[in-house]
């Protein structure tokens, strides 16, 4: 019975001053901090918007979720809430009334986030830039990072510049780590 | 060459639309376009059973149209459709949005009226 | 009771598109409801004075990347009238075809997004796996997936080889056979019958009312399909309009699994009736003048176009009404006395084109 029962000595407890025990924590943070960051750049998960487009290239979006091209075995996820999302998806024009709403989304996405806008419309108005109720591309409103062009833009095309956005999510994740 | 359409003055306008209804016609659509610096015009489509039957109605600019959403309710969503683009107003209208259909009224001032190439004369302020 | 004001878009997960409904809520059923749409105006029929006729093709396709061919079918086949141009037999069939096509794989993507909307998201797959094969046709017959510019004012651009014909009819052959398959989820599945059977019901008296057109109206009982008018090569070919009795969500989800497999079919009889050896297109000289009304059938409904020339090389106006923008007022009338949970699927089942709706 004696033999079965360890002799073991009981942890000494750590005090929350004390600085082994600030250490400690840092680390273990540190690595959940690790974690989070590698999820989101191998799992991102997507917002699309459209902001005033024909259809065609949100079409080609969605006909990226499914089973011919597949970015879902990638872990990347079609979500509705913004606040959930790392990446936005802009295609159309932006014109006076849906401009607001763009903006609107973007401001409740959480930091660091990527914008890819997709198709001609989306990146100077395109064939209705003339039109007089359309305000222009994508980055008359919000700062982009990834262009894809097209009308409508491929598919191939838009899993390109999703992971050319990827790349640059690494940065900006970096770049907020160095300001912290 | 035209379109068979009937030439109907405004004041006929809704006793047209009531005997069409009564034979069973469908509404289909309005076009509203204009023709010189001083009138306007708006085509009425009706069809039964694939047969269509036009009415064209000429009016100065400026004038209020009598709206034919209390006879056919589906029209006063081309009659709003109409505000917003040409300016043209009407009364009588079951649902109003009252020119805010595609433009907020904040931005009302940055885009005009693109359909009309002459100037259009402003309804009066409120 | 109490009654609130529920803000429906215009981001939504179910709808693709920006459109915003204020549904007035009275403890879960909904009283009243006003669209609020704008989001995707973008005022092309203003493009008129700065593009010339030839060019005004190009955005006239771009209305709705979903059914382009047809408007620029429309299109040119109003501006044919105006000039007195006679198109070649070869480029109606030719011209059908495509816009066949464009028939099935619109209510293929249709019929993706309403299993979405109910949460079957393997039906969905499913549905849009077997689209893939359409678009495989269109990239290899006219080069692009989705916005196919085939057709030009005097017939079409491109022609179909013989080898491609029998391809053609070897990936129809393997997309009846799929359907068939899953036509027995879409009648008969138990869940999808609770969710459509009994919702949304437009009755025939409010639909021909209401101006409904396409398999709204079609599924309400009413026969009326604009390719009776006998455009394009429709006069040669063995159809007849596809009607249901029922009224409801329902009725108009088996309107449009019948029309795919009847499009199946008309494709299969435009290439055993088209002629061989002939050209594609004429040659056009001069100017339109004059005005024309011109209509054909889209997947959704009955487009009509409006166009008058002066003499000029651009037009004096160009008025588009396309099916999504008439089927508005039935929509309205249907989502009174509903459920909120049922608000998706009723908006839905109208097939919704925004971007049709708002040019």
């Amino acid at each position: 019975m004696d033999e079965t029962v360890k002799n073991t000595k009981p942890q000494k407890r750590l005090k929350p001053s004390s600085d082994a025990f600030k250490q400690v924590r840092e680390a273990k943070i540190g690595l959940i901090r690790k974690l989070i960051a590698k999820a989101r750049i191998k799992s991102p998960w997507l917002l699309h918007f459209d902001c005033g487009s024909c259809n065609g290239c949100d079409i080609e979006t969605l006909a990226c979720l499914t089973p011919v091209y597949d970015i879902e075995r990638f872990g990347i996820i079609n979500v509705g809430n913004p606040k959930h999302a790392d990446i936005l998806l802009v295609t159309g024009t932006v014109n006076h009334r849906n401009k607001k709403v763009l903006k609107k989304l973007y401001d409740q996405m959480p930091d660091p986030k990527v914008v890819v806008a997709i198709g001609a419309c989306a990146l100077s108005g395109g064939i209705f830039r003339e039109c007089d109720n359309v305000v222009g591309g994508v980055d008359r409103v919000i700062p982009v990072d990834v262009f894809v062009p097209g009308c409508p833009g491929k598919p191939e095309a838009i899993i390109d510049g999703v992971i050319l956005g990827l790349q640059k999510f690494v940065q900006k994740q970096k770049g907020a780590k160095d300001g912290d | 060459m035209a379109i068979e359409a009937e030439d109907t003055p405004l004041e006929q306008l809704m006793w047209k639309v009531v005997t069409l209804k009564e034979a069973g016609y469908r509404f289909l659509t309005l076009t509203a376009l204009e023709v010189d610096e001083e009138t306007a015009e708006i085509i009425y489509h009706f069809d039964i059973n694939l047969q269509m039957k036009n009415l064209r109605v000429r009016f100065p600019k400026g004038t209020k149209i009598p709206s034919i959403s209390p006879i056919y309710f589906a029209a006063f969503w081309a009659e709003n459709e109409v505000i917003d683009l040409l300016g043209i107003t009407f009364s009588g209208l079951k649902i109003d949005y009252h020119g805010t259909m595609y433009l907020d009224a904040e931005d009302k001032d940055t885009v005009k009226t693109p359909f009309c190439r002459y100037t259009f004369v402003k309804k009066e302020a409120e | 009771m109490v009654s609130t004001v529920i803000p429906f878009g215009p981001q939504h997960p179910v709808l693709p598109e920006p459109v915003h409904f204020k549904l007035k809520i009275e403890d879960e059923k909904v009283v009243d409801a006003i669209p609020a749409v704008g989001f995707v105006h973008r005022g092309l029929e203003c493009l008129v004075a700065k593009k010339d006729f030839v060019q005004m093709t190009q955005v006239v396709e771009r209305v709705c990347g979903i059914c382009s061919a047809m408007h620029g079918m429309c299109y040119c086949m109003g501006i044919e009238e105006m000039m007195g141009i006679e198109i070649p037999k070869k480029a109606a069939f030719l011209r059908t075809v495509w816009t066949e096509l464009h028939r099935i794989h619109s209510h293929l993507l249709w019929f993706g997004l309403y299993a979405d909307a109910f949460g079957f998201e393997s039906l969905f797959m499913q549905f849009w796996k077997i689209r893939e094969k359409i678009m495989d046709i269109n990239e290899a017959t006219a080069g692009s997936r989705v916005i196919i510019s085939v057709n030009v004012i005097g017939g079409v651009k491109r022609d179909i080889s013989p080898e491609h014909r029998q391809w053609i009819l070897s990936t129809l052959d393997e997309v009846e056979e799929a359907l068939r398959d899953l036509e027995k989820v879409v009648y008969e599945d138990y869940t999808i019958r609770k969710r459509t059977v009994g919702i949304g019901v437009l009755s025939k008296e409010k639909a021909y009312e209401l101006g409904a057109s396409g398999p709204m109206a079609r599924g309400s009982g009413i026969d009326i399909d604009a390719r009776s008018l006998g455009y394009a090569a429709f006069p040669d070919l063995d159809w007849e309009p596809i009607v249901e009795y029922g009224g409801d969500c329902f009725a108009r989800a088996k309107v449009r699994f019948r029309e795919m497999l009847q499009s199946i079919g008309l494709v299969r009889q435009a290439f055993q009736k088209m002629p061989r050896d002939e050209e594609i297109a004429v040659k056009v000289t001069g100017r339109p003048e004059g005005e024309v009304i011109t209509r054909v059938e889209q997947p959704r409904g009955e487009c009509l176009y409006y166009l008058k020339g002066n003499g000029s090389k651009n037009l004096d106006r160009c008025r588009i009404r396309t099916p999504s923008f008439a089927n508005f007022p039935p929509i309205m009338s249907m989502l009174i006395g509903c459920r909120l949970a049922d608000v998706p699927v009723i908006i839905l089942s109208m097939d919704p084109c925004i971007s049709c709706t708002e040019r």
